[in-house]
């Protein structure tokens, strides 16, 4: 495939007239030429950032083509439809050519394509993501644009100096897990239906799921007696008549039903295995908290402490071995539960399953091998909390107490800096005539004084000194504003013309932008880098010009500020050439071989 | 102005403490006429625009408090406090002034009593204690900072006259990055013959404006003007700013300024050459310096 010429007018819109020139259009890209040299209308597109290619029908009134890339499209008259069919046939070919490297290309649903590399696999949710903040960021799609789509830098390159913004969000799409309801299982009351003596609960797998959280000792119950012993229906039977047992506060009914069954009393009995959490917890309470805790924590064993469920006020068998458990508590309980929230994601349903599962969560860590981990750095912390001070000796660091001999040396070093820079010339001054001793100066100080008390305050201002004053801050004032504005640039940018202040901005990030690129690519180990390095020159002299031109454009008032912006950029630029150009020098030195066994 | 239980401060609302300085010989100095900053302002002129000055911060906002304090060459003091309510103190302007100035006089008594037997160098140029009324005022703020969760907004305002004293500078300094890390801004109003690298320093650190007012017998135009601003209106002024200020630094050994240079890794002393051992707090350096060629970095630990 070579390349072919045709005379054609490019049109920037179908309203308007084309401008005349020479469309060239070889294996990567594109160029159109106008014939009027002035013309900025010149593109050079390479054929990767080309999406689609449209054309009109043999015949019809104009014959076109139009080449659509991402934000629109090139559209070409040709004066013959014959010019206009090799031009097209020659843009399918090369389309296909690409797609065909690069499949995923012709995926058009999504407006900002990002192409990973060759060798670089990403999900469909990092492309997303990518897209998402190329959206969210014109100025990052507009460097994207400039270097990815125009092949200056890869797609893997261009993100690879923003690792930080794809990190990010990779924390925000694990998606919420909700917790347990924080309504209590208190809250779910029997319903009796009025006429006969029967009492209903109903128990829903979200409730039974909660059940097992809130409960251990019917959690473990469950797993030990059903199926085996019996019908998961006749556990939660028992386990409702329990419950009915607790509601009414009937003890002695209690106690005699729990005598007769034991697994009923498994339901009525103090849950060991929250005892047993709750103790070991009590035991891993900062050390410096002294509430005796054990104690206090949990009221258990204190008579007539707290409300009793359902407001039962009767008094507590202290033998009785049935539990009494009481309101606090039972906040307490749930709230740890809720809080904790469900460690597993199990459907439910099953109950069985969900037993398992959560038994299976529970075996995790368990409390005693963190305690031991935790019970030194514990010991060390209760230490260092009630240290008592005069019976330690001071904390023995090593160190040499810091000897200035001479402060003033400091000041000396600084001070004819600072104000050179103010402007300061310190002579003239001398008044040597009038030299008072301390004593006296005192005196005359004194007597400044009373003299202040006796004249008492009349006109501090006077009209002249008071415009010469006025006159004085407002030219310091403006003249400060033209040197420094708040940034470096505001104020100077400002006076600019809006067009070129942006192209400036554009071409500043854009410089920054390739020469991160460039510096993070030496030393040039690969040919890889080599090439990069190559092309990131290519793309930098362009840049290098464009200011040139912007400087030269420019109209003649704004011309000094310009060139004063525009010198920055391009001593960054001419600092990355020197570079590129000494390293070419030692590479050629040394005899074209690469050290890494690679060629130019 | 007592302080009402009710009090609703806004951001406008200002605790401004002013620093003064008495130093007898700047002052004194402006006996012998021409043109000594202290002849064209004698100190009676002076305390003619400071006061003032200080009843019109009290004017602008009901609940703006004001704190004089006096830097002496030999003590620094409380001098006026406008938040002190019952007798003492008074909304009266002529009573404010006659209260300053009689604590004013006993301040210079005090100080001239301190400095008797210990006397320090004498001669023209012997420095205020900066270090010493800038550690009161960050103290004073302090304690209303932690007066409760409102509270009028603190700032500085320096006017000195003599000369710095480099001798305070470790102190200085560090009274500066307190100011910088409460974030209480340091202004400076320099009515002396030189300008004033402590106080250009502190008011960059801490987001102040530095002045030198040029026109001395408006001195009160320029306070008003300028430094009875409150913070929060700063937002929307174009007030004065500095031409930046350089902070490089010369060697310690020919007072050379030099871009790149060797540090002491203990005291920050800056040396043109590689020295054995550390002029300014005796450190000793072993390590061999590297070949001068090789040097890349800008300033270099020694
Ligand atoms: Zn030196
Ligand atoms: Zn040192």
């Amino acid at each position: 495939m070579h390349t072919i010429n045709k005379p054609t007018k490019y049109r920037i819109s179908l309203k308007e007239p084309g401008i005349p020139g020479v469309l060239r259009m070889a294996e990567e890209r594109f160029i159109f030429t106008p014939h009027d040299p002035r013309s900025l209308l010149k593109l050079d597109v390479p054929f990767r950032s080309i999406k689609v290619h449209k054309f009109s029908k043999d015949g019809s009134k104009q014959a076109l083509l139009n080449l659509l890339h991402e934000g629109g499209g090139y559209i070409f008259e040709f004066d013959s439809f014959s010019d206009r069919n090799i031009c097209r046939d020659f843009v399918g070919k090369i389309l296909g050519k690409l797609q065909a490297t690069c499949p995923s290309k012709d995926d058009k649903t999504v407006p900002d394509k990002t192409t990973p590399a060759p060798g670089e696999q990403l999900s469909p949710m990092e492309m997303e993501h990518r897209i998402k903040l190329l959206r969210d960021d014109s100025e990052l799609q507009r460097l994207h644009k400039q270097f990815v789509m125009t092949a200056i830098l890869t797609e893997s390159e261009f993100w690879a100096t923003r690792k930080n913004l794809l990190d990010d969000t990779t924390i925000k799409v694990t998606k919420q897990r909700t917790g347990f309801k924080s309504t209590m299982l208190a809250d779910i009351r029997p319903s009796t239906d009025g006429r006969t003596n029967k009492v209903t609960f109903s128990l829903t797998p979200e409730i039974i799921h909660q059940i097992f959280a809130e409960k251990p000792a019917v959690h473990r119950a469950f797993l030990d007696l059903v199926p085996k012993k019996m019908s998961e229906k006749d556990f939660w039977t028992k386990y409702c008549r329990a419950e009915y047992l607790h509601r009414t506060n009937n003890s002695v009914a209690a106690a005699a039903e729990a005598a007769e069954d034991e697994e009923l009393a498994v339901f009525l009995k103090h849950d060991d295995i929250l005892a047993d959490e709750i103790r070991h917890k009590i035991r891993r309470v900062d050390p410096t908290l002294d509430m005796e805790a054990d104690q206090a924590d949990d009221y258990i064993h204190l008579q007539d402490h707290g409300l009793l469920r359902d407001g039962g006020k009767e008094t507590v068998d202290a033998e009785s071995e049935l539990s009494r458990r009481t309101l606090s508590q039972d906040l307490n309980r749930h709230a740890a539960v809720v809080l904790e929230g469900r460690a597993f994601d199990v459907e439910l349903g099953d109950t069985r399953t969900v037993a398992e599962a959560l038994a299976r969560s529970k075996k995790g860590p368990s409390l005693e091998t963190f305690d031991k981990n935790e019970s030194q750095e514990r010991l060390e912390k209760a230490c260092r909390m009630t240290e008592i001070e005069d019976l330690r000796g001071p904390h023995q660091l090593p160190y040499a107490p810091l000897f200035i001999k001479d402060p003033r040396e400091y000041f000396d070093s600084q001070q004819a800096n600072a104000l050179r820079a103010l402007g300061d010339s310190n002579a003239g001054f001398k008044n040597t005539d009038y030299n008072f001793n301390l004593e006296e100066s005192y005196a005359y100080l004194m007597k400044q004084i009373s003299e202040a008390k006796v004249t008492g305050l009349n006109d501090i201002v006077q009209s002249d000194v008071a415009l010469k004053v006025l006159n004085g801050l407002n030219q310091h004032l403006s003249s400060t504003k033209q040197h420094i504005g708040k940034g470096p640039f505001e104020s100077v940018l400002d006076q600019l013309p809006s067009r070129t202040k942006d192209e400036l901005m554009i071409h500043w990030s854009s410089i920054q932008e390739l020469l991160r690129h460039f510096w993070s690519s030496y030393p040039i180990t690969t040919g890889y880098l080599y090439n990069k390095v190559l092309r990131l020159k290519e793309a930098m002299t362009q840049i290098y010009n464009k200011l040139q031109e912007i400087k030269e454009s420019v109209q003649s008032d704004y011309r000094h500020l310009v060139s004063l912006l525009v010198h920055p950029m391009l001593q960054a630029l001419d600092a990355a050439f020197a570079h590129y150009d000494s390293e070419q020098q030692k590479r050629t030195a040394k005899g074209g071989a690469m050290p890494n066994g690679f060629f130019k | 102005m007592a302080s009402a239980p009710s009090k609703l401060y806004s951001d406008d609302v200002s605790l401004v403490v002013v620093l003064l300085d008495a130093n007898p010989f700047f002052w004194a100095a402006g006996a012998g006429g021409g043109n000594h900053p202290a002849a064209t302002l004698p100190f009676a002129k002076f305390l003619d625009h400071v006061i003032p000055f200080l009843n019109s911060l009290l004017l602008m906002n009901q609940l703006n408090q004001v704190v004089l304090i006096a830097t002496g060459i030999n003590t620094c003091g409380y001098i006026y406090d406008s938040g002190n309510g019952g007798p003492e103190g008074s909304d009266n302007v002529s009573e404010i002034s006659s209260e300053i100035l009689l604590r004013l006089e006993e301040f210079v008594c005090k100080d001239r009593k301190i400095g008797k037997g210990t006397e320090r160098a004498m001669g023209g140029s012997v420095s205020s204690l900066l270090s010493g009324s800038l550690s009161l005022a960050l103290c004073y703020v302090q304690k209303v900072f932690r007066s409760g969760a409102i509270h009028p907004q603190p700032r500085i305002l320096c006017l000195q006259a003599s000369p710095d004293g480099p001798e305070q500078y470790v102190a200085v300094m560090n009274a500066i990055f307190s100011a910088q890390r409460s974030m209480v801004p340091i202004d400076s109003c320099v009515v002396g013959v030189q300008h004033s690298a402590f106080l250009q320093q502190a008011s960059y650190i801490t987001g102040g404006i530095y002045l030198k007012p040029p026109q001395l017998d408006g001195l009160f135009q320029y306070l008003a003007a300028v430094f009875a601003t409150d913070l929060q209106s700063r937002n929307f002024l174009q007030l004065p700013k500095p031409a930046g200020v350089d902070f490089r630094a010369s060697c310690f050994c020919h007072k050379k300024t030099i871009d790149m240079g060797y540090v002491c890794s203990v005291c920050l002393s800056i040396f043109c050459q590689h020295q054995r051992k550390c002029s300014t707090c005796g450190s000793e350096f072993n390590q061999a310096p590297r070949e001068p060629n090789s040097a890349s970095d800008t300033i270099r630990k020694a």
